[in-house]
């Protein structure tokens, strides 16, 4: 019977807080992250590893977290869409997204934000076709994707400034 | 220092968007968000069925589960309500439509039962042990099949069309008499789809037995139309239902029907003691079984042409497939004829509209609900016509379109196009994409073998509904206008805050409610708060609120700059009675005491917070006669609509039209048949724009949704009603590797009928689906084939192209030349 499935002890870090949590088995990482540690930023949009708005990022690598058991992230450290602000600042690509209108409703942003993250931290320069690719993994029902281009190329000019 | 009172300053300006602060922090509070105490989770058993008769439901090893608290199945729903109301008239009003099947499933994906248990894990086991035995029908497929009645889906209506009416106007025959050309076009047909939104449906219910009051946190997107429904169907009075609605996740109309899904969590809630129960769909639930867009036939067109190739009549059969339930329909047998003249000029014409159920999912509203169906039927009859009349489409166009110095103008069925200027946008389009160039490059292109074309689409989109349209439908429906409140109060420490009954789901409401009451009040818009999201305890919703048809910029910023307006003069009085002058000494601004009234005569000020303070809690200084003020205004915008003649059906059905011109070059691969996008323009005109980038923004994912509509996004159903595309790997939603970039501009015509000059638009008319047709139309017309289906991929290509099965010009369109 369900009840008598028995849990799993894992131990992982979110947003550099460690936790030790039991979960099923079959437990998804995006449950993990949403209904254990209530951290609703990440969204579920499809179940079939097409939408993307589940990104995380594991091990700095940028992961679907509907198609992956919480028990497959022991002793990983994940990054969540909560965990991109620094001292209460807006990371880069958070204001790049506002500041090129790259959301409408605002759901799939925490997983775009995520693979632009992705994507920047290997390439200080992306062309458009970088990005397209980045990004092919999200989908986006709202913007028409052309200001989610503008706001991952001004994010990585902001960056490359920062540096 | 005091700025001058200019009531233009923010409106018109490209402000950052309120929303973005929580919702770029994963701070949104999307419904799924939301964790109630005690709360359940409930999932749906549903039908594999497309028809078929219910011989047993058998709950009972799923409620042993242990963790399980309750089922629920379509017998216990009719002991406990009444079916749902029909929009209809006889004989579909006579249907039962309960939220759980009954004695029958008419879609694959219909729900049979509910489980809810302590957890959505163990609601998903439970799911399972529920056992359902099923006696197969024959399923009706195709809406012309399902007109002849062979297999009927609804006993009680005893037919399978759900409404029929004739629209005519001018004189048609005689215009055939005169036509120096006549063109048949047998069958087009426009695809099913659904704009998909990214968040699925999610309702969590509670209805506590003890106070018999009912709660929901929903992303419904018209609650106030849903609650009617639940009301007359759970059989409470309406106010002991509330609705209460955060952060939407996209909607684009697909919301508005879930409301049999918050009716069996109500219920559900009601069995386990009044606990709370949470439904969040599945992507495959959502695609297979909240809704669709319109599938529609057009069967039969003749157009009449004079010798110039004016269009002067159009005569057709329509066919709308609504589903296996009609529910939000058959509004959309009448909703298409606001744009009954799409951007032509022609005045004689009869419609011949028929709607018939079949056994696939529901139609809901879909982002250009019904009107887009139409207009793609439109462009494609110029197009045609244009092709073999030997007419280049630009030049067809213009010799069509209504002319600009017609404004406002009345169509053959009485709407009134409020103004636009079409031949500026075609301009505007041809410049902006190179049209000679393209021209010279296509050329070239065809006679190295390949098949490249260029084609336009015009379109509109028209917002705020006159809702007495639905009189045409059924005489006997109370519903007629339409009407958007809004509440704008000085709080208790002179906070602004404005309230609006709207369900943004990415539209920007905060920020342009806060652009406009700005500027009444004369102070940045971070000073205005604004709540948004339906909540029928707020007391700001109309039988008319929610987020949909292209309206917030003229019903809803209407109903705030009124309440805003109230709101001033209601200060100003006040503000005189303190500053000891006349009103019209007042000046509103910002000091340094942060926002405040001033005389202008003395200089002396008084900030909101002095305002607020003398009624909210110092009100012994206030003089009686003062007492009516409030400092708390509630406004309720009208549109200017009469009731519609239901007999001739005319009337103005919708107070604002936005239009948008769409060039596309495209190129079919001649090897892959895969077609390609080789350029894009979109040119979009909704009159006066309250916040350019949120336009924009619009613009583009509309462009996006009628993009993956002409050449991804199919619900395909197989012979007997299976659903073959029921997840995003299947139904492939437009990603960025398939988004080309799109070019975009805009011209500006004011709207004379609202009082910004701006007009609704975030619909968008599909324009994609018109122009990519007519792109495809001129890349294919030399090898024989034409554009009679709204979805175009390298197989339906292949189809025409190669195995010449479908799409044969030849087969398919007739000239009569006189």
């Amino acid at each position: 019977m369900p009840e008598t499935i028995e849990k799993v002890s894992i131990q992982l870090k979110v947003n550099g807080k460690s936790h030790s949590v039991s979960v099923e088995p079959r437990t998804l990482l995006v449950e993990l992250l949403r209904e254990h540690l209530d951290l609703t930023g990440t969204h579920v949009g499809c179940d079939t590893t097409y939408c993307g708005a589940c990104t995380v990022l594991m091990n700095g690598a940028a992961v679907k977290s509907c198609t992956m058991f919480a028990v497959q992230a022991d002793g990983a450290e994940i990054t969540t869409v909560e965990g991109l602000e620094k001292d209460g600042q807006l990371h880069p690509i958070q204001r790049a997204f506002g500041d090129a209108y790259g959301l409408q409703c605002g759901y799939c942003t925490p997983g775009f934000m995520l693979s632009a993250m992705q994507l920047l931290a290997h390439n200080q320069q992306p062309s458009d076709h970088d990005i397209r690719k980045a990004i092919a993994g999200n989908t986006c029902r709202c913007t028409g994707y052309q200001n989610i281009f503008k706001a991952i190329q001004l994010a990585a000019q902001n960056m490359k400034g920062a540096r | 220092m005091n700025q001058p009172a200019d009531e233009k300053n923010w409106v018109g300006k490209a402000l950052p968007r309120k929303e973005e602060n929580r919702l770029l922090r994963g701070r949104g509070r999307f419904s799924d968000d939301v964790k109630l105490r005690d709360m359940l989770y409930l999932r749906f058993v549903r039908s594999p069925y497309a028809h078929a008769r219910i011989v047993s439901v058998d709950i009972s090893a799923a409620e042993a589960l242990p963790g399980v608290v309750c089922a629920l199945t379509g017998a216990e729903v009719v002991a406990q309500t009444q079916p749902f109301i029909e929009i209809g008239p006889d004989p579909f009003a006579k249907i039962k439509d309960y939220p759980l099947a009954v004695s029958k499933v008419r879609y694959q994906g219909e729900p049979v039962a509910a489980v809810v248990a302590q957890s959505a894990a163990l609601a998903d086991d439970a799911a399972e042990l529920v056992q359902i035995e099923y006696d197969a029908l024959d399923p009706v497929i195709d809406a012309e099949d399902a007109l002849l009645n062979k297999s009927v889906l609804h006993d009680e209506a005893g037919t399978n069309q759900v409404w029929n009416g004739v629209f005519e106007y001018g004189e048609v025959e005689k215009a055939f008499k005169e036509a120096a050309h006549i063109v048949s076009i047998d069958r087009m047909h426009f695809h099913r789809f659904s704009s998909t939104p990214l968040e699925n449906n999610v309702v969590i219910g509670c209805w506590d037995p003890k106070d018999e009051r009912i709660y929901y946190e929903c992303n419904n997107s018209f609650p106030s139309f849903a609650i009617q429904f639940l009301a007359a169907h759970l059989q409470v009075h309406i106010d002991r239902i509330r609705v209460e609605t955060s952060d939407i996740g996209g909607s684009f109309g697909i919301k508005i029907t879930s409301y049999p899904q918050m009716a069996i969590c109500a219920l559900a809630s009601k069995k386990a003691g009044g606990r709370p129960v949470k439904w969040v769909e599945t992507r495959s639930e959502h695609i297979t079984s909240s809704a669709h867009g319109n599938e529609r036939t057009f069967r039969d067109t003749r157009i009449a042409l004079d010798k110039n190739g004016v269009i002067t009549a159009i005569t057709s059969r329509h066919i709308d497939d609504c589903g296996a339930y009609p529910r939000y329909e058959p509004l959309g047998c009448v909703i298409w004829s606001q744009v009954f003249a799409g951007v032509y000029r022609f005045k004689n014409a009869r419609i011949d509209f028929s709607q018939a159920v079949t056994n696939k999912c529901p139609v809901g509203p879909n982002r250009g609900y019904s009107r887009m169906q139409h207009l793609w039927f439109l462009e494609r009859v110029v197009d045609i016509c244009a092709h073999e009349l030997g007419i280049p489409p630009d030049e067809m166009r213009l010799r069509n379109y209504i002319r600009p110095e017609e404004f406002p103008y009345t169509t053959p069925n009485g709407c009134v196009y409020d103004s636009g200027n079409y031949p500026k946008m075609l301009q505007l389009a041809k410049q902006r994409i190179g049209w000679d160039e393209w021209k010279k490059k296509q050329a070239a292109a065809r006679k190295e073998g390949r098949l490249v074309g260029i084609g336009i689409g015009t379109t509109l989109d028209s917002g705020t509904n006159n809702f007495g349209q639905s009189q045409i439908v059924n005489p006997g429906l109370p519903y007629s206008g339409n009407s958007q409140g809004a509440n704008c109060k000085l709080d208790i420490y002179g906070e602004v805050v404005v309230a609006v009954g709207s369900c943004p789901q990415g539209q920007g409401h905060e920020t342009t409610a806060a652009q406009v009451v700005a500027d009444v009040l004369n102070i940045h818009p971070d000073l205005v708060t604004v709540r948004t999201g339906f909540d029928t305890e707020r007391n700001v919703h109309t039988g008319f609120s929610g987020t949909y048809a292209s309206q917030f910029a003229v019903s809803g910023l209407s109903a705030v700059h009124g309440a805003a307006q109230k709101l001033k003069a209601e200060m100003k009085r006040l503000g005189a009675f303190v500053l000891q002058t006349k009103e019209n000494d007042i000046e509103f601004g910002t000091g340094a005491q942060g926002p405040e009234l001033r005389a202008k005569s003395t200089s002396k000020s008084i900030n909101y917070w002095g305002l607020a303070n003398l009624v909210n809690a110092n009100s012994a200084a206030l003089p009686e006669e003062l007492y009516e003020v409030t400092l708390n205004c509630r406004y309720i915008w009208r549109a200017p609509f009469k009731v519609p003649d239901k007999q001739r059906k005319y009337g103005n059905l919708t107070l604002t039209y936005a239009s948008q011109l769409h060039i596309a070059v495209v190129e079919v691969e001649r090897d892959t048949f895969i077609p390609r996008i080789l350029d894009y323009v979109a040119v979009d005109d909704c009159g006066t724009v309250i916040n350019p980038p949120i336009v924009e923004g619009q613009v583009y994912g509309a462009t996006a949704h009628g993009i993956g509509a002409a050449l991804m996004e199919n619900c395909v159903y197989d012979a007997v009603g299976n659903m073959l595309t029921s997840t995003f790997s299947d139904y492939t939603p437009i990603t960025a590797m398939n988004m080309p970039k799109v070019k975009y501009d805009h011209i500006e015509t004011p709207s004379p009928h609202s009082y910004s000059g701006a007009k609704g638009m975030g619909e968008g008319g599909a324009a994609p689906v018109h122009t990519i047709s007519a792109a495809l139309q001129d890349a294919l017309f030399a090898e024989g084939v034409f554009i009679d289906d709204s979805f175009n991929n390298a197989d339906s290509l292949f189809r025409a192209l190669v195995a010449k099965e479908i799409s044969q010009v030849g087969k398919l369109v007739k000239v009569e030349k006189r």
